[in-house]
């Protein structure tokens, strides 16, 4: 009877879920962004009519200051127009679409990100098995992140670019730096996982260190892995956007944020943030995909 | 000469690791001991890094552009104290801790408030968590709009990074208290406001200590790309982009020497004070802060 009771509201707040109350919040936030976009395209607008000299209606002006070309704060409709126009409307392959300029920044994440990855993984690797790498490293490491890396990401590029290295390199190294951290970290933690019972087991199988690491190690740390590849990426987009800012013209959402911030084109700079955001969120998500199926066919997941 | 250079640092640098090779296996009984063992090792790690650098980059002779010499860059620090300190006041002093204090602050109270609402917390929780993953840096050039090229626009895209990480987490240590002891501050008849205090917010402080650490870098960050977009002529960022155009390398390393101490050592003072106020936690209490 009990159980019969609670399914139908287990039910009903499994199935309200997230989404009714995120729609709602996302809602809301619209609203508040068009009370903002009247609110400080405001003065821009006055002008406008004052210089017009004509009689206006509040319709007039509410409309007006959603429809500036070079507003405040553009309207979010303003920012889906502009994404359109310069994703769907474009030629794939012009430098005026966003696609392009997408991937010029993405392929630089994922270089970046599979190098610190890679790296990454190898730290971890000589980190578990060498106690004095263990001391001496793991502090810098930690000490390494509380420095502004990416406050110098224009500087790597420009110096780069002084020996002669340009294109793809200098933002990946960037990328690779900043997101090679939180895969050390988690791996570390991934490889010493397994209990001291499953260690001594592979020892009275007398495994030896490559076994135990092939056989045991590694498996117990792939859900690590996938956690901290969630993070490596973001970290990684970011990396790879700062590092585009001083080569302005050789494309990429950095270099949009920067051209849009020298010629006024706010409704640019939303376009290409809006971009990052869902290239951001594209990329954590293909990463969980490939986790649940990996997690599945391991078996660590049901 | 230059390969003096050379042998004298990779012959350091092995002479240093064996050493600590030798270290990391001693056994010491008092705690004293050990401890002081710990600190060696990763110190002599660091200054064998000093010499290989400064070896390496005197011996095969790198151009400075690439990488200058950590004692040119000590002599740069040394001899542009006061535009350093200047710099620093300005990123730092202003835009940091005025962006830091307010984003983390303006983070707990909302995280507080929408605490109270399930509703809220279930709609706002996913949006938070997506909007601390992009990359919020690239607002900076809308704050520089918006708030003009003084410290208030890099003070207002730090409020922006560091608002939704202490959202998150607080969020999330405020869920920490267990049922248990929930309902023992229920049969004690606390109020809303006695159990927050007494019990949650005490249970939180982890969280809330994760989200200050990690936005004492985010901060440090937002402020000094910020500065890129436009500023007035003084700030680290700007100080950066400046000598970048004139390929001044040396002052550049210079400013990034300052930003790493100052970082590290804010994210130390923070670490510090975690250690007090958690000192119940079993991160702590093992000796080993997490």
């Amino acid at each position: 009877m009990a159980t019969t009771a609670l399914t139908p509201v287990a039910r009903r707040s499994a199935g309200q879920g997230r989404i009714v109350p995120v729609a709602t919040m996302v809602l809301v936030i619209m609203v508040i962004w068009y009370g903002f976009t009247v609110y400080l395209n405001a003065r821009w607008q006055f002008q406008v009519f004052d210089r017009a000299g004509e009689d206006w209606t509040l319709w007039q002006f509410v409309a007006g200051t959603f429809s500036q070309d070079r507003p405040v704060l553009p309207a979010p409709h303003q920012v889906i127009v502009e994404l359109w126009n310069s994703t769907v409307m474009q030629d794939v392959t012009s430098r005026r679409s966003l696609f392009y300029h997408a991937w010029i920044t993405l392929s630089a994440t994922l270089l970046g990100f599979v190098m610190g990855t890679v790296l990454g993984i190898a730290l971890a690797v000589l980190i578990i098995h060498n106690r004095a790498v263990d001391r001496s490293l793991m502090p810098w490491l930690i000490a390494s992140q509380t420095i502004p890396i990416l406050a110098i990401a224009p500087m790597v590029v420009v110096v780069l670019a002084s020996i002669g290295l340009t294109g793809l390199v200098p933002k990946s190294l960037i990328s690779t730096y900043l997101s090679f951290f939180p895969v050390v970290v988690g791996m570390v933690k991934g490889f010493r996982s397994p209990d001291a019972l499953q260690m001594d087991l592979m020892r009275t199988y007398n495994a030896s260190r490559g076994e135990v690491f092939a056989k045991l190690r590694w498996p117990s740390a792939i859900p690590y892995l996938f956690t901290s590849m969630k993070v490596g990426v973001a970290a990684s987009l970011v990396g790879a956007i700062v590092g585009e800012l001083p080569t302005g013209a050789a494309g990429g959402l950095g270099s949009r944020l920067l051209a849009g911030s020298y010629y006024g084109q706010t409704t640019q700079i939303w376009a290409a943030l809006f971009m990052a955001a869902a290239l951001s969120a594209t990329l954590i998500f293909a990463i969980g995909a490939v986790e649940k199926r990996v997690l599945k066919r391991t078996g660590v997941q049901p | 000469m230059s390969g003096g250079w050379i042998a004298f640092a990779v012959l350091f640098w092995l002479t240093a690791w064996a050493f600590n090779e030798w270290l990391v296996r001693r056994k010491p009984d008092s705690a004293a001991a050990q401890r002081a063992i710990g600190m060696v090792v990763p110190l002599l790690f660091g200054v064998a890094l000093l010499v290989l650098w400064e070896g390496l980059t005197r011996g095969f002779a790198v151009p400075e552009v690439l990488l200058p010499a950590p004692s040119v860059i000590w002599a740069q620090i040394a001899s542009s104290v006061p535009t350093l300190w200047e710099d620093f006041q300005q990123t730092f002093m202003k835009s940091v801790l005025i962006g830091y204090a307010i984003g983390c602050s303006v983070g707990l109270v909302t995280a507080i408030a929408i605490d109270r609402s399930p509703f809220l917390k279930r709609g706002l929780l996913p949006i938070g968590s997506f909007v601390s993953a992009l990359p919020l840096v690239g607002i900076a050039p809308i704050m520089v709009m918006w708030f003009g090229f003084d410290w208030h626009s890099k003070a207002a895209v730090v409020v922006v990074m560091t608002f939704f990480p202490m959202l998150v987490n607080t969020v999330a240590g405020l869920g920490a208290a267990s049922a248990m002891e929930r309902d023992l501050m229920h049969t004690y008849a606390a109020n809303y406001w006695q159990s927050l205090f007494k019990l949650r917010l005490p249970a939180a402080w982890p969280f809330i200590f994760n989200a200050l650490k990690i936005n004492s870098t985010l901060a440090l960050i937002g402020a000094i790309v910020a500065e890129f977009f436009g500023t007035p002529i003084v700030g680290m960022g700007f100080r950066i982009s400046a000598a970048i155009g004139r390929l001044n390398v040396d002052m550049v390393w210079a400013e990034i020497a300052v930003a790493a101490v100052a970082g590290s050592a804010f994210y130390g003072l923070i670490a510090l004070i975690e250690k007090r106020v958690t000192f119940w936690h079993p991160s702590v209490r093992g000796g080993r802060a997490g």
